[in-house]
């Protein structure tokens, strides 16, 4: 039998169902594995472990009398540490919360805990979720489990990290502009961002608000399905969530794909592009055409303009969202102040980290008097051209294949120094952002030096029962990762 | 588009934050660079192009204008730095 922790939330439910295995006896193997592991790679921010054991019991109990049960109920997740969960510190990795409690659980949090999951603990992540390598956070670095000496991607490293050293048998991210699929690429998982407005908000700390997305970390494609099920629908405390049905993701991912158009954008396959990452999505689109799919070339002609129309409207956006963090209500105070002012600016200048200032005053900078349209107003207009260049390439193509990132993971310490290099590893995922239609990455090989390299699909606005059953099919053909790393 | 020294401590006090010379320093020269980046817009014609908030269209769901149960104010004011009588406290301000 394999080990515990290697199993799928799939697996592990078939086992539940038959008795064969107990949540407390799962959840006990990833506590147990956390004392070895979680000491190398520092993926979690808080671990929760009292809870973990009260919610396993409570699930085994179920089991055991017959009561209703769910595909999560007893399943190990764990939590980046920017989603509300009541009576449980949420940090976002920022000194600025280091102390918050929030009063109540965010909406995905109250669906995971009435299906019966178990939270084993908070994950680490760049501060208030900028960055793209888990490097910002103010507490401690995360390692990559396939390499410590490189980073495990971000925002949401933790959660993918944790994922990939077998700490939780899956977990939540967010997603701004790659914050899921960069780090699921990197640690050689699965990531999905649904299309936004499919999954609530509300809980989540926001960063930039028409962009953030929730979104499923997990060992394989069938595994994200039953997450997403799980988590989403229309919430009436979130006004942007939408009022869709949520279809059966799990059943969906049988079909067939057989005469799936598959887009090849040609601005994606740049110079630059590491060659075995190139490598890796041209063997993926062969297996997808082996399956049936037709391979069409297809031009998202506005690509090179997605970061620059990124970086405005989402530091816009999070130096907006970010202004609450006043001293006031809620977070770090500063001490000593001469008046309110000043209490405003030291307990900002204290509470955040150099990362998050840079994005503040970029945001503050590009909304200041006199520069509205030239940055914001142009870049809310290119964010129109962008999302028109994926209307007319979804008329042509039912799906896109694409790198996740430019370069499988960087050494730690590599891109610190350079913000602008930094941001520019997002260059493939954040164009789905913009135009809010759901991404996914699939491992899909490794490179010559055994790091995992991931293949990005996307769909078109609501389209993720689609993008999912290709990602299915593609990740039959590729073969699952069957050895995960050593620790 | 050149932002300088003076132009970012502006900003700065516009966003409340504060920092040393030395910081001042190296954001500005981060700043330009980053703006230097973001001026490749300027390379677009965008006239009569609207300008879009989200993704794709979608109206906002609100929900039905129904008193329900909010937070108690204990469970509100429980992260309060400073808190008296059911309130935040905060410095004198006129």
């Amino acid at each position: 039998m394999p080990d515990i922790v290697d199993f799928t939330i799939k697996q592990l439910n078939t086992l539940f169902l038959k008795g064969e295995i107990s949540p407390v006896e799962v959840a006990r193997a990833y506590i147990d594995r956390a004392e070895r592991v979680e000491p190398k790679i520092g993926a979690y921010i808080t671990q929760t472990t009292e809870i973990a054991m009260a919610q396993a019991k409570e699930a085994e109990r179920r089991f055991v009398k017959g009561e209703d049960v769910t595909a999560l109920t007893g399943i190990p997740l764990g939590i980046k540490d920017l989603i509300c969960t009541k009576g449980v510190r949420t940090t976002c990795a920022s000194r600025m919360l280091k102390d918050f409690v929030p009063p109540y659980d965010a909406t995905v949090m109250e669906r995971l805990n009435g299906a019966g999951a178990v939270m084993l603990g908070k994950f680490n992540m760049d501060e208030f979720a900028m960055g793209s390598s888990t490097e910002n956070s103010a507490f401690h670095l995360t390692l990559n489990p396939w390499d410590l000496t490189r980073v495990p991607g971000g925002s949401s490293g933790g959660s993918a990290a944790g994922v990939a050293a077998r700490l939780c048998a899956g977990s939540l991210g967010s997603d701004t502009g790659g914050s899921i699929r960069q780090p699921a690429s990197h640690c050689g998982v699965v990531g999905l961002k649904p299309t936004y407005g499919r999954v609530s908000r509300y809980g989540l700390v926001a960063f930039a608000s028409s962009l953030d997305q929730i979104g499923p970390i997990t060992k394989d494609v069938t595994d994200a399905a039953i997450v997403l099920g799980a988590i989403a629908g229309l919430d009436p405390r979130d006004s942007t969530s939408a009022l869709r049905d949520v279809p059966e993701y799990e059943v969906g991912l049988s079909g067939d794909i057989k005469g799936y158009r598959v887009g090849l954008p040609k601005e994606y396959l740049i110079g630059g592009l590491d060659p075995d990452v190139e490598a890796a999505v041209r063997r993926a689109v062969g297996n997808l055409e082996a399956m049936g799919c037709n391979v069409v070339e297809i031009s998202l002609p506005h690509t090179e303009y997605a970061i620059a129309t990124y970086y405005i409207i989402a530091t816009a956006e999070a130096a907006s969202n970010l202004s609450r963090y006043d001293g006031v209500k809620y977070g770090h105070r500063a001490k000593d102040y001469k008046n309110l002012i000043d209490m405003y600016k030291k307990t900002r200048s204290e509470g955040f980290g150099l990362e998050v200032k840079r994005r503040i005053m970029l945001g503050t900078y590009v909304l200041s008097a006199g520069y509205y349209d030239a940055y914001y107003k142009k870049a809310s207009q290119v964010r129109n051209l962008i999302k028109q260049d994926f209307e007319k390439a979804f008329n042509a193509c039912d799906v896109i294949v694409t790198p996740v990132a430019p370069s499988p993971s960087f050494k730690l310490g590599e891109k610190t120094g350079d913000p602008l290099q930094m941001y520019l590893s997002d260059v493939f995922t954040i164009a789905t952002n913009l135009a809010g239609i759901p991404g996914i990455s699939v491992p899909c090989g490794f490179s010559r030096n055994g790091l995992p390299i991931g293949i990005q699909l996307m769909a078109g606005p609501f389209e993720d029962e689609k993008l999912l059953r290709a990602a299915y099919n593609l990740e039959k053909s590729v073969g699952k990762i069957e050895k995960w790393p050593e620790i | 588009m050149k932002i300088t020294q003076s132009e970012v401590e502006h900003v700065a006090s516009l966003a409340r934050l504060s920092f040393s010379q030395g910081e001042i320093d190296g954001f500005t020269g981060q700043l330009n660079s980053i703006l230097d980046y973001i001026a490749k817009l300027g390379e677009l014609n965008t006239e009569g192009v609207s300008a879009v908030a989200h993704g794709f269209e979608s109206a906002n769901c609100f929900r039905g204008d129904v008193v329900l149960p909010s937070l108690p104010v204990e469970d509100t004011l429980g992260n309060a730095p400073e808190k008296e009588d059911g309130a935040f406290v905060v410095s004198k301000i006129i």
